[in-house]
């Protein structure tokens, strides 16, 4: 007798059948409860992130103001009032531009760019090597380790930070697009090859669409690292330059030891950084892959 | 084997393949898939390709599809050989992702009527509408595909074929992703279609029962590689001779046919339904 027999030995029993006759689904009371008012408040999430900035403001106010030191740590309220000033003055919405231009000019270069080696890339081998070692090499490099080299062939001004910008943006929006164009699922190619799509029309109405929840990822971290890049610059350049953007703002007014200018210097950064974020890329992701299905 | 005598058709076969072995390349070897496979599909056909996986039916299928050249033979579409993908030979794919998830259901048809340019935005969004209606799916016309079930994809993707009217529609496996009860009532709602539209359909599949429901004529092949068993004419079965005598037998006759070279195919055969 071996060991399953005795495990399983036990059948089971036989058991009558039955039929429910009147099986209604009225019987089960409620299907669908509408939540309670408290639930669907705590479930509005612009209101539970602004309760954290609210949180964060107090405890800064609260820390700040017994260390009464407003060279290391102005309070949040001489923070808010710097920024109102600067608001007011004029001096931050004109620094805000300046930085702002510079930053549109080079994160169209640096997509148009892209989308050029990408389109290049997808279309030829050699394109594809091309882009693929390129992009291993100059990804890891931070832009504004080109910065000195950008000034020494452009001199100070625009065009430098343009090509810097054009750095920063190319090869990680290069790099999340053709990893988009390759995680394409072959039914979806073999379809668009069936309609008769060949070449640009091709990319365009096949690849584009079906790789734009990559290429939406790539359009944004490329936004954050031209931000950054682009502050960093300015930084370097307040030195030398009499006009510049919020970054000269920064530093200046840490020369002058402002502390709360230089605080609402960085709010502006935060807010411009978040106020992108959320307007722009919130909305375009809500009007496409959200209402596709391709992300949750 | 001889091939089975009889008189030929007067009629020309809309498709042919002649002699067509294909060939793709692995990190390590170069498989041959499908060696000199002749058949003829004929206007008005289902024609079945019925094999075991690894048959190269599938490539078969992507083949008159325009998507593998074969190093050897060739096939001709209406006395035009096929050299690359075109909307003449729509097809509807296993994965449940061959739709555009950009594209509501209506676009998704529209999609190939536009993109090949066979007619303006108007005649196409007739057209769309009226092959949706015939899949059952009118009320889901602006639906995006996300939203759908397997079921309903799959008959979004028929729609959308059948929309292009095509001169042969080339189904590979389309039902096979689908769970038991949807696929038989797919399988009834394609046979109901073509009583309507007469269409010609190429329908690759490794179920039996598949075979012998959907199509009209088999085409059987041997796996490794794929060459031709045999052609069996299965007109007069449908659902309602199922589990009958004369289905038995021909079933039966098929799985021997499968079998014969012993045991090794049996776990890559799927004899279910």
């Amino acid at each position: 007798m071996s060991i399953s027999e005795v495990r399983f030995a036990a059948l089971p029993p036989v058991r009558p059948e039955f039929i429910n006759e009147h099986v209604k689904s009225g019987d089960v009371g409620e299907v669908a409860r509408p939540l309670s008012f408290w639930e669907q408040i705590a479930n509005i999430t612009p209101l539970r992130r602004t309760l954290v900035l609210i949180a964060i403001a107090v405890a800064w106010q609260a820390y700040a103001m017994p260390l009464n030191d407003p060279l290391m740590l102005p309070t949040f309220s001489a923070t808010a009032e710097a920024f109102w000033k600067a608001t007011v003055s004029g001096e931050l919405l004109i620094r805000t531009w300046y930085s702002v231009k510079v930053l549109i000019v080079g994160y169209a270069a640096g997509v148009g760019v892209a989308a050029v080696m990408t389109g290049f890339a997808v279309s030829t081998r050699i394109g594809n090597d091309v882009l693929a070692t390129l992009t291993a090499m100059f990804n890891p490099l931070p832009a504004i380790a080109i910065l000195p080299l950008a000034l020494l062939w452009f001199g100070l001004g625009m065009p430098s930070l343009v090509f810097v910008l054009i750095h920063a943006v190319l090869w990680p929006l290069a790099l999340a697009t053709q990893s988009g164009f390759l995680a394409v699922s072959d039914a979806l190619r073999m379809t668009g090859r069936n309609c008769g799509l060949r070449g640009w029309r091709y990319v365009l109405r096949i690849l584009v669409p079906a790789a734009f929840p990559s290429i939406l990822t790539g359009l944004k971290v490329s936004w954050a690292f031209a931000w950054r890049t682009l502050i960093a610059a300015e930084l370097v350049f307040g030195v030398n330059s009499g006009s510049g953007g919020l970054g000269w703002f920064i530093f200046k007014n840490g020369n002058e030891l402002e502390t709360a200018y230089v605080f609402a210097g960085l709010s502006a950064i935060i807010l411009i950084g978040l106020g992108v974020e959320n307007l722009i890329f919130r909305t375009i992701e809500v009007h496409t892959v959200r209402k596709w299905g391709m992300q949750k | 084997m001889p091939a089975t005598a009889g008189a030929q058709p007067a009629v020309a076969p809309l498709l042919e393949a002649k002699g067509v072995t294909l060939q793709y390349k692995t990190p390590d070897h170069l498989i041959t898939a499908t060696y000199r496979v002749d058949f003829q599909v004929y206007q008005g056909d289902r024609f079945v390709v019925l094999g075991p996986s690894g048959c190269g039916k599938s490539s078969l299928l992507k083949c008159v599809g325009g998507f593998i050249t074969p190093v050897e033979g060739g096939v001709a579409l209406k006395g035009r050989p096929v050299e690359r993908p075109g909307p003449d030979r729509m097809m509807v794919f296993q994965e449940f992702d061959q739709l555009l998830p950009w594209k509501t259901v209506k676009e998704n048809v529209m999609f190939p009527l536009l993109a090949s340019g066979t007619c303006g935005r108007k005649l196409a969004d007739e057209r769309a509408r009226s092959y949706i209606t015939k899949v059952n799916l009118e009320s889901f016309v602006d639906v995006y595909p996300h939203m759908l079930s397997g079921g309903m994809k799959q008959r979004v993707a028929i729609a959308r074929a059948l929309a292009m009217e095509p001169d042969i529609l080339l189904m590979d496996e389309p039902f096979a992703a689908l769970d038991a009860l949807t696929r038989r009532k797919m399988q009834e709602e394609l046979l109901q279609m073509w009583q309507e539209l007469h269409f010609t359909v190429l329908f690759v599949t490794h179920s039996i029962e598949e075979a012998i429901v959907i199509g009209s004529r088999i085409l059987v092949l041997t796996p490794h590689p794929g060459r031709v068993k045999a052609e069996l004419n299965v007109h007069e079965y449908d659902f309602a001779s199922q589990g009958g005598r004369e289905f038995q037998t021909m079933y039966g006759r098929i799985h021997a046919m499968l079998f014969e070279n012993g045991s090794d195919m049996k776990e890559e055969t799927d004899v279910d339904l």
